[in-house]
């Protein structure tokens, strides 16, 4: 019997693939989407489907077009987690079209202009969400107190559709702003931040999830519980989140501690907004971040950097989107020039010295 | 005592227990015996027989050329039927010179066989060397370097530690195992021999800690002895090689370019060590070796003490034959071992494993496109980048890869064996580092002959401008003379060939 030899070895393989990994990654999302399928009612469940939905759908169409093999790549899970990443950035409760443009934005545009998995320069979620954000900005800032499932208030199954399908009216009267964009709008106003914040901050709300927020951003202590998961899979490390959320916590605490009516303290930069979401599942991007472990580092501090810069100066209240997308940018730079030291090599690449050359 | 941690490293399904209980048994006389000329690194083995010859078990079949080679013994009596080109048990499949011998059944030692040395340890480092030269050792762990330019390390350079290999880190071989359980002491005293040799006062003997009956047993063989400790590493590969076992043992990181040697240490393989003490104390030379035979293919995994020169084909028929469909043959390990087209190949003396894996083992799969996960970055032993260097190998920019650190690659595979996207990350560096390898000798080569071409054209003009000279100065002398003689004539014009 003979066989034919195509590669050298290893004649063997861990049982790892791409689909395990995206299925682990989705799996880890679960528990905060079902939270904030609760929490925000059926709008937002529709909304999530669909934006999931139109992933998938022009995920098929980018390969068909290309004459890739649609079946056995649309199923790997990638698509799917961009869709359920964009649909978790956007507020909860937006019209039919948004998910599906998001969708566009980033299964296209950001995907597979750049020649599909693994090519793309930019996180396509984060893409989604800021080309919404820049385009349509009254939609994308319109948040829904929570409106728990069932409850008093909360627009039933059929209802829900029609809001979806057919537009939202008085979003204005039910909509209210998160907390980031209270404490930015009050302070143009010249209330100090030692003044608006406590109208708006409950730490235990927000560790819970119980507040007003994008889809899937508002409950820490679920998304942690996903990122925990995900580490102890070995998918993540602890890297990227500890760069974010440390930098983070020390740039907003010493501003904090000088100047405390001007800027909010470290705790409620770590709990608002999109932080944990961003440091945990959005920086984590495998495609779009370093490969190096201390390169993840090095990124995830320049994340937390930048979210705060945004958050503390920029026009929009919240920074994690763009301070992603900015970092992106840089992945190539920084996989340049943090890299490990090679074995029997300096940090510079020459060979080490031969130690005990005198004996 | 201490070990150091070495980087990163993967941990492999080991399927160790299909023949880690399993005790030695030989293979009885094959019929026909092939022995290549060439089973190890350096020169072939010139053939000192001819067709027709009859010769003894243990008799010279091939004497080692240059200073990097290895002779080949007879591995049993009989008539030399033919020495031809028989296909080697290489990937490449094609043919090499080969000894063909038909064994008579009488399996009869030659009669001049080298007297043991008594006391090896008062015996004069070049004696020791010599003998294993004769022997034709070669590493028996895969690599099959001529060991006795191993064992002359000691001469250049100091040598403190003679670190014993046997974590045995592959996946399915069990041989070394097996051998340290059964052939304690020969090992040890090998290994004794060895580092009297290398001027080393200190021997280690590293075993993985998934061999505990192994390390148990060497540790008891070894008490007795001052300098011979035994040590457990942790099971991680790629702990086997050479350099990072040296790390873990030592502390010390070997300096890319550079040897373990270079260092004081100097590595050798269990089943070497055991080959040291037969050519030393019984004066027999290396015809046979332990191989363990296995895979999903076959119904009986074994681990067999095997004539150098007998067929693969042999050996899986004595395992059960293949019950299930091969996918690929190995030579050696799954992780570092060659593949093999087919079984009609014999054994050689760095083979150490024959594996007939089916689909399922083997989990080969269509390569996707790379997602970035950087698992291959976190687990390379060599701190080297490979999505990066897979990357710039792709576009054939050897030279960048070159300058990313693809010669510093081991080749352990720990990548291609991790990668989520089945890319054969280690085949790109086989590749380059092939292609790397052509370039520098044809560089080299080049070079030699510019400096022979220079060296020529520096040797003419010499030899021109010296005779010129000669010519100019007997000019000279006849001007000078003819002056002196006050002839009234000219002299002739200047430019006159030859002037």
């Amino acid at each position: 019997m003979s066989v034919t030899i195509e590669k050298s070895g290893p004649f063997g393989h861990a049982p790892s693939s791409v689909s395990k990994t995206m299925i682990t990654v989705l799996v880890a999302l679960l528990p905060a989407t079902l939270f904030n399928v609760w929490l925000f009612g059926w709008p937002a469940l529709f909304m999530f489907l669909i934006t999931v939905g139109a992933c998938l759908g022009f995920e098929a169409i980018c390969l068909a077009w290309q004459n890739r093999p649609v079946k056995a790549t649309l199923f790997d899970g990638s698509a799917a987690l961009t869709g359920w990443l964009l649909a978790m950035s956007l507020p909860p409760w937006t019209p039919w079209w948004i998910g599906v443009l998001g969708a566009l934005l980033a299964i296209v545009l950001a995907k597979h202009i750049y020649g599909g998995l693994g090519q793309n320069v930019f996180n396509p979620a984060m893409v989604g969400r800021v080309g919404l954000l820049v385009s349509f900005p009254v939609q994308m800032t319109a948040f829904v107190p929570p409106k728990p499932l069932f409850s008093e208030g909360a627009p039933g199954f059929i209802d829900s559709l029609g809001m979806v399908f057919g537009g939202f009216k008085n979003m204005d009267a039910i909509s209210a702003a998160s907390a980031l964009g209270h404490v930015k709008t009050e302070l143009t106003k010249g209330v100090p931040v030692t003044e608006s914040l406590p109208q708006v901050f409950d730490l235990t709300n927000m560790i819970t999830g119980m507040h007003i927020g994008s889809f899937g951003e508002t409950s820490a202590i679920l998304i942690l519980l996903g990122g925990l998961f995900l580490m102890v899979r070995g998918v993540i490390s602890w890297h990227t989140p500890v760069g974010l959320m440390g930098t983070l916590f020390v740039c907003a605490s010493i501003a904090n501690f000088f100047a405390p009516e001007r800027f909010p303290g470290g705790v409620f930069h770590l709990f608002a907004g999109a932080t944990f979401l961003g440091a945990f599942f959005i920086a984590t991007d495998y495609v779009t971040s370093p490969v190096s472990k201390m390169g993840q580092l090095a990124y995830g501090m320049g994340c937390g950097f930048l979210i705060w810069i945004i958050r503390s100066f920029a026009g929009y209240p919240e920074g994690v989107a763009f301070a992603v997308l900015l970092m992106n940018a840089l992945t190539p730079v920084i996989d340049h020039h943090i890299r490990p030291r090679a074995f029997g090599r300096t940090s510079k690449g020459e060979p080490l010295s031969v130690r005990g050359d005198s004996k | 005592m201490k070990l150091f941690s070495i980087r990163g490293g993967i941990h492999p399904d080991y399927r160790k227990e299909r023949t880690s209980e399993k005790a030695i048994v030989s293979f009885p006389l094959p019929a026909t015996l092939y022995i290549p000329l060439q089973q190890h690194i350096g020169a072939p083995a010139e053939v000192v027989v001819k067709e027709g010859d009859q010769v003894k078990k243990g008799q010279m079949l091939a004497k080692g050329q240059g200073a990097v080679s290895a002779p080949q013994h007879a591995p049993t009596s009989g008539r030399i039927a033919a020495i031809a080109e028989i296909t080697a048990p290489h990937p490449s499949g094609l043919p090499q010179l080969t000894v063909v011998l038909e064994s008579d059944g009488k399996d009869e030692w030659v009669g001049d066989l080298p007297q043991p040395i008594a006391d090896p340890f008062a015996a004069s480092p070049d004696e020791i060397r010599a003998r294993v030269a004769w022997a034709g050792i070669v590493g028996m762990g895969g690599a099959a370097f001529p060991t006795p330019v191993k064992l002359n390390l000691g001469t250049q350079l100091k040598i403190h530690t003679l670190l014993l290999n046997g974590a045995e880190c592959e996946p399915y071989l069990t041989c070394d195992d097996r051998l340290m359980r059964e052939h304690a002491a020969e090992i040890i005293d090998g290994a004794r021999i060895m580092a009297h040799t290398l001027g080393a006062g200190r021997v280690v003997i590293a075993i993985e800690d998934n061999k505990p009956e192994a390390k148990k047993i060497m540790t008891e063989a070894a008490s007795g002895h001052a300098g011979v400790e035994v040590i457990g590493v942790p099971v991680q590969y790629p702990m086997g090689s050479e350099r990072h076992l040296t790390q873990a043992i030592t502390g010390l990181e070997t300096p890319a370019r550079k040897l373990t040697a270079d260092l004081g240490v100097v590595v050798q393989n269990v089943a070497t060590a055991r080959a040291v003490h037969h050519a030393v104390r019984h004066g027999r030379p290396l015809i046979g070796r332990v191989v363990t035979v296995s895979g999903g293919a076959l119904p009986e995994p074994k681990n067999i003490d095997v004539l150098i020169g007998t067929k693969l084909s042999d050996l899986v028929a004595f395992c059960g034959g293949l019950t299930k469909p091969a996918k690929r043959f190995v030579n050696g390990g799954p992780m570092m071992g060659q593949p093999l087209p087919g079984l009609d190949v014999p054994v050689v003396k760095g083979m150490s494993g024959i594996l007939a894996l089916t689909a399922e083992e083997v989990n080969e799969r269509p390569a996707s496109p790379c997602i970035r996960c950087g698992t291959c970055v976190t687990i390379c032993p060599c701190g080297l980048v490979p999505v990066e260097m897979a990357a710039v190998i792709r576009k054939d920019h050897l030279d960048q890869a070159a300058h990313l650190g693809v010669m510093d690659c081991v080749s352990c595979g720990s990548c291609s064996y991790i990668c989520p996207s089945h890319i054969p990350l280690v085949h790109y560096f086989n590749f380059a580092k092939g292609m790397l390898n052509a370039q520098d000798r044809e560089k080299r080569r080049l070079d030699r002959v510019k400096n022979l071409a220079e060296a020529r054209n520096a040797r003419l003009e010499k030899a021109a401008a010296a005779k010129k000279a000669a010519a100019a100065a007997a000019a000279a002398a006849k001007a000078k003379a003819a002056a002196e003689a006050e002839a009234a004539s000219p002299p002739p014009a200047d430019n006159r060939p030859g002037a």
